[in-house]
């Protein structure tokens, strides 16, 4: 196995509620709590979880955007939490991160240009100052952008281009690590693919090591070399992406995976749907024991009391940790290998580079009709401005 | 479809007899939103039908118009800046969009009801959840306060929130988003309406409740056979819950069929595109395909067909002709120049 | 409502625009674009351009000397050889209303300035820092801001020493660091409030996370999307501003005679408000029309920075 680059070790990160004139400190939610593990170099971890679970404070505080409560994030061996100013500087470099809405991700008083650029300026001395603009274009051209758009702004641009320059920004200063926050959950259907195809090239290009947090299962299973789900700030289970979608022993993962559609409709009714009674608890009170007693239909007296460790635990073909007193696989969907499987090219395509001539840059083309030339103007290609119009008419300015 | 009972409603003087199960027809529809910008087409000659107890999918992306096709039949448009410059909606034989204002207004809700995508911003933050359930029985049944309200408790019962009676004086912000949902299904079923219009019911939630609240609606619709129009973006969702699939593109249809038929040969390029390029749950090892591109800009549609600039089959004639939704198999519709080399492939 | 939701609900660039150069997103030409097409914009700052030529260069509009007197004809009408008129001391009303635009103008800007730049920092401060700091901060404003205005400025004014009543321009300050004193908490609230907006918008979490120091976080990330609201207020606060020291000239508290301001003649013109009621009607109409422009041109920018009125 690789080595590893990041490391994350029992994070806790409990944050004050705080109530009164005098702000007394009545209580704490837990919004992560106690959570390890560790990233190798160039695999991809997806963390998925529902909402609440503290998928996203976990990636706040890999990024050193928040302080843990305690525990500790190690880059490479070298601990974040006693680091000089300096040395933190030099592991910003390392970890970047790719946030989830493209709309608020990108200042909108600035250019393309100088929101690539900024890592340059903040970390003046990785390109010499003739050279930026330079590297900025190979950058959008890396992430498939027409370099030429350097001095546009973000809303000339599509959710899809936006995410693509949320992409560039993250891996300017040509980090080890990226942390992608749902990178692609806000991102319409036929824009996902291009992004997540887009992530596995530059993944293969530059040796990144990926944190992908996502809710959606499907997603994550296609892109993660290792899984982890978290329920109430804590893993729940952890292992490689097949322990995971094909054996999973912990119940919680077993009634999320049952729950996700897939898009086949002679599996209607044919699957089996684990219901879960009641809601999330509240991460400011958390169930005693293990979290999901209060939610498990295989709870016992000693979950409301033990605490399962997260350990390895036999999951029918090996083992792959799981924190569950009676961990048992159970076969949930029906997998299908189809790494053999042929796409048709004519209908979808997936050569990054095909897709990036395909719509999203105008490509000077003989056979263009005017009509062609028309459809295919780059000014004509914002549909975060009309679909906003048309998709939510009540927001209309008067 | 098989339609047993045809039911027969009637409110203040009109009476709404659907025709052979026939609840809703929409005809050749247009919307456009009239913008300081300039005009942009938002429905450009949808039609489509909905009979009793079926379930119809209307699939898109953001910008397709599928929202706003939901929002024209229910008469919640912004107008202006929205326009609805031809068609026809037809609720059982009679046009809602030449009804006077009055009379529609009526329709809403006994008859034509809908839930939307944000329970938080649909419900009223200052009123408790029964009373707004009771509301509907007040207003429209002319109910008395203890009558509406128990009638509140026993409609959130039918929704399954736990503790019902005890919860009935709770504010929205006091029930979980699933909760909210649930709540929001038992205001818009309360009139017993004949049409349910689902805008994204499920988008704004976690996996698990997600299951929950489709399986309540189709559960709910089976019982009341209600017609349910469902809008979304989400091909697994469809998969689980429609009877027909209709799949909008730029503010047309490009395809219709049954569910089944859909998923297992698209007929049209983009239903194809969309159904290769989702990761999904039960396979491992795929490469994803995409397709390339952006939906056009409403105000600037290609002409010919709209997909014609992400479309990897597209000749000379998808540039300059747009191609009419035809039958391309029986019982199945779809709007591509080569819909028959599509299904075959 | 943040500057991201102004980005996306403005218009899409010019579809005839082929060039590679985006529309500079700078507040200014956001506020620009809007503002061009909108009449109230264009009548207000026609106004607000006429006063202040006035104020700078009276003796465009007149060449009589606002002090000199003609008390033979103290109290004629207007259209008696002048066209406003003479007040009590015999001097040309339409003269000093024209120099009397100065001191008005001259409050209302420097008042301006002083509570942006007190304020905005504060608020910025405040926003941006959280905490105790923030407490602090936000308590120190309540205080002044529970003092009223005009009682404020009475107190503060009189206890003033006598060394400011020297020369016009010291005058004309004290009246200035007065309204500043007592106006500065509104717009550091509106700072701090937008800046606690802009603050947890993933531009910024960027920011931070590439090791931007604070001072650039602040600089090219926070305050470029969270100074919209402020300059809006801030320039119906002009108005306001030049309301005040009419108010407190009329009291006698702010400029003095020999100064010439509105509030000084509208002061001397009650006692003839029966009789000659055009001593009071002129400088009145002055003042009223120019803090009128400046509440247009607020609301005028209002509609042009603020989404939610578009």
């Amino acid at each position: 196995m690789p080595e590893v680059v990041l490391s994350a070790q029992n994070l806790v990160k409990h944050y004050p509620i705080k109530k009164g004139v005098l702000r007394r400190t009545v209580g704490h939610v837990k919004a992560v709590d106690g959570v390890t593990f560790d990233l190798h170099k160039g695999e991809t971890l997806g963390i998925v979880g529902e909402s609440g679970c503290g998928k996203s404070t976990l990636g706040r505080l890999l990024m050193r955007l928040e302080e843990p409560t305690s525990g500790s994030v190690a880059f490479e061996g070298q601990d974040f939490s006693g680091a000089s100013a300096r040395d933190t500087r030099r592991l910003r470099r390392n970890i970047q991160i790719v946030f989830q809405d493209p709309y608020t991700s990108l200042n909108p008083r600035m250019t393309v240009g100088d929101i690539v650029g900024e890592p340059f300026e903040i970390h003046s001395d990785v390109v010499p100052k003739g050279g930026r603009r330079q590297r900025v274009q190979e950058l959008l051209d890396l992430v498939g952008l027409n370099p030429e758009h350097i001095n546009r702004y973000p809303h000339q641009f599509s959710g899809g281009q936006r995410q693509r320059i949320g992409i560039a920004r993250g891996i300017a200063l040509n980090p080890k690590v990226l942390i992608c926050d749902e990178p692609v959950s806000a991102l319409d259907v036929s824009v996902q693919a291009q992004v997540i195809n887009l992530m596995e090239k530059l993944q293969d290009e530059l040796g990144l090591a990926y944190v992908f947090i996502a809710h959606d299962l499907s997603v994550v299973r296609h892109i993660s070399d290792r899984v982890g789900v978290m329920y109430l700030g804590r893993l729940a289970e952890i292992g490689e992406e097949d322990e995971i979608y094909s054996r999973p022993t912990h119940p919680y993962t077993q009634a999320l995976l049952s729950a996700v559609p897939v898009p086949d409709p002679t599996l209607r009714g044919k699957r089996e749907q684990i219901v879960l009674e009641g809601d999330v608890p509240s991460p400011a009170n958390p169930p005693s024991g293990c979290r999901f007693h209060t939610r498990c239909w295989k709870a016992q007296d000693v979950c409301t009391t033990d605490e399962p460790d997260l350990q390895p635990r036999p999951d029918g073909a090996g083992e792959h940790q799981s924190a569950c007193h009676f961990a048992e696989p159970r076969a949930i969907v029906e997998t299908k290998d189809v790494s053999n499987l042929q796409h048709d090219a004519r209908f979808a395509t997936t050569k990054v580079e095909e897709l990036s001539e395909a719509g999203d840059t105008p490509v000077p083309d003989d056979r263009s009709t005017p009509a062609r030339a028309e459809a295919m103007d780059p000014t004509a290609e914002q549909p975060q401005d009309t679909t906003r119009v048309v998709e939510d008419p009540t927001d209309r300015p008067r | 479809m098989t339609t047993q009972s045809t039911k027969t409603r009637s409110q203040g003087e009109f009476t709404y007899t659907p025709e052979d199960g026939r609840l809703l027809e929409v005809e050749d529809l247009y919307v456009e939103f009239h913008t300081a910008d300039g005009v942009a087409t938002a429905i450009n000659g949808v039609s489509f039908e909905l009979n009793q107890g079926e379930s119809l999918a209307i699939l898109g992306e953001s910008g397709s118009g599928k929202s706003v096709t939901a929002q024209a039949i229910m008469g919640i448009l912004d107008m202006p800046p929205a326009v609805i410059p031809q068609g026809h909606i037809r609720y059982c034989g009679q046009d809602l969009l030449t009804m006077d204002p009055e009379q529609r207004r009526k329709t809403r809700g006994p008859e034509v009801s809908m839930i939307f995508q944000d329970a938080l911003s649909a419900l009223n933050p200052v009123f408790p959840v029964g009373w707004q359930i009771a509301e509907m029985f007040r207003t429209h049944r002319g109910m008395n306060k203890s009558d509406a309200l128990e009638q509140a408790v026993r409609l959130m019962e039918r929704v399954q929130i736990p503790g019902a009676r005890d919860r009935v004086k709770a504010y929205p912000h006091q029930f979980s988003g699933g909760m909210r949902q649930r709540i929001m299904i038992a205001v818009a079923i309360a009139l017993d309406p004949a049409v349910l219009i689902a805008d994204e019911p499920t988008t704004a939630l976690d996996v698990t409740v997600q299951a929950q609240i489709m399986a309540l609606l189709e559960e709910l619709q089976e019982e009341r056979q209600m017609g349910l129009i469902l809008i979304t973006h989400d091909l697994g969702v469809v998969a689980d819950v429609a009877d027909r699939i209709a799949v909008m593109y730029a503010g047309r249809l490009v395809e219709k069929a049954e569910v089944t038929d859909l998923y297992a040969n698209p007929a049209h390029p983009y239903t194809r595109g969309l159904l290769e390029s989702i990761p999904r749950l039960d396979q491992k090892g795929q490469t994803l395909a995409a397709i390339g591109g952006l939906p056009p800009n409403l105000m600037r549609i290609p002409p010919g067909c709209p997909f014609n600039p992400r479309c990897r089959m597209a000749q000379d004639v998808c540039r300059t002709d747009l191609p009419p939704l035809r039958e391309v198999a029986p019982g199945r519709l779809s709007a591509c120049h080569f819909a028959e080399e599509v299904i075959d492939a | 409502m943040t500057e991201a939701t102004v980005a996306e609900t403005t218009a899409p660039s010019d579809p005839h625009d082929t060039s590679d150069e985006g529309e500079v997103r700078s507040l200014a030409s956001d506020a620009w674009r809007a503002m061009r097409h909108n009449p109230l914009f264009w009548v207000s700052a026609a106004m607000i351009l006429v006063f202040v030529l006035m104020a700078a260069f009276p003796s465009l509009f007149t060449r009589t000397d606002p002090n000199f007197a003609v008390l033979a004809e103290s109290r004629s009408k207007p259209g008696e050889g002048t066209w406003f008129g003479r007040d009590l001391q015999g001097y040309d009303i339409y003269a000093r209303c024209i120099y009397g635009a100065r001191a008005s103008i001259l409050v209302g800007l420097f008042t301006t300035t002083g509570t942006v730049l007190v304020g905005g920092t504060i608020g910025i401060i405040a926003g941006y820092m959280g905490g105790w700091v923030d407490s602090l901060l936000s308590r120190i404003g309540d205080v002044f801001f529970a003092i009223p205005l005009l009682l404020g400025a009475i107190i503060f004014l009189v206890s003033l020493p006598e060394f400011f009543n020297n020369n016009y321009l010291l005058v004309v300050l004290k009246v200035v660091v007065a309204l500043v004193v007592l106006g500065w908490p509104s717009l550091a609230r509106l700072m701090r409030s937008s800046v606690i907006q802009v603050k947890p918008n993933d531009y910024v979490q960027a920011a931070r996370a590439l090791g931007a120091s604070p001072l650039r976080v602040i600089g090219s990330h926070i305050l470029p999307n969270a100074l919209a609201p402020m300059i809006v207020v801030a320039t119906i606060n002009l108005g306001a501003y030049i309301a005040a020291e009419a108010t407190l000239s009329f009291l006698g508290i702010g400029l003095q005679a020999p100064a010439i301001s509105w509030g000084i003649d509208i002061s001397s013109a009650i006692v003839g408000l029966r009789t000659t009621p055009h001593m009071l009607f002129f400088p009145s109409l002055f003042l009223s029309l120019a803090v009128l422009a400046f509440i247009m041109l607020g609301d005028a920018v209002r509609d042009a920075l603020d989404p939610k009125n578009r």
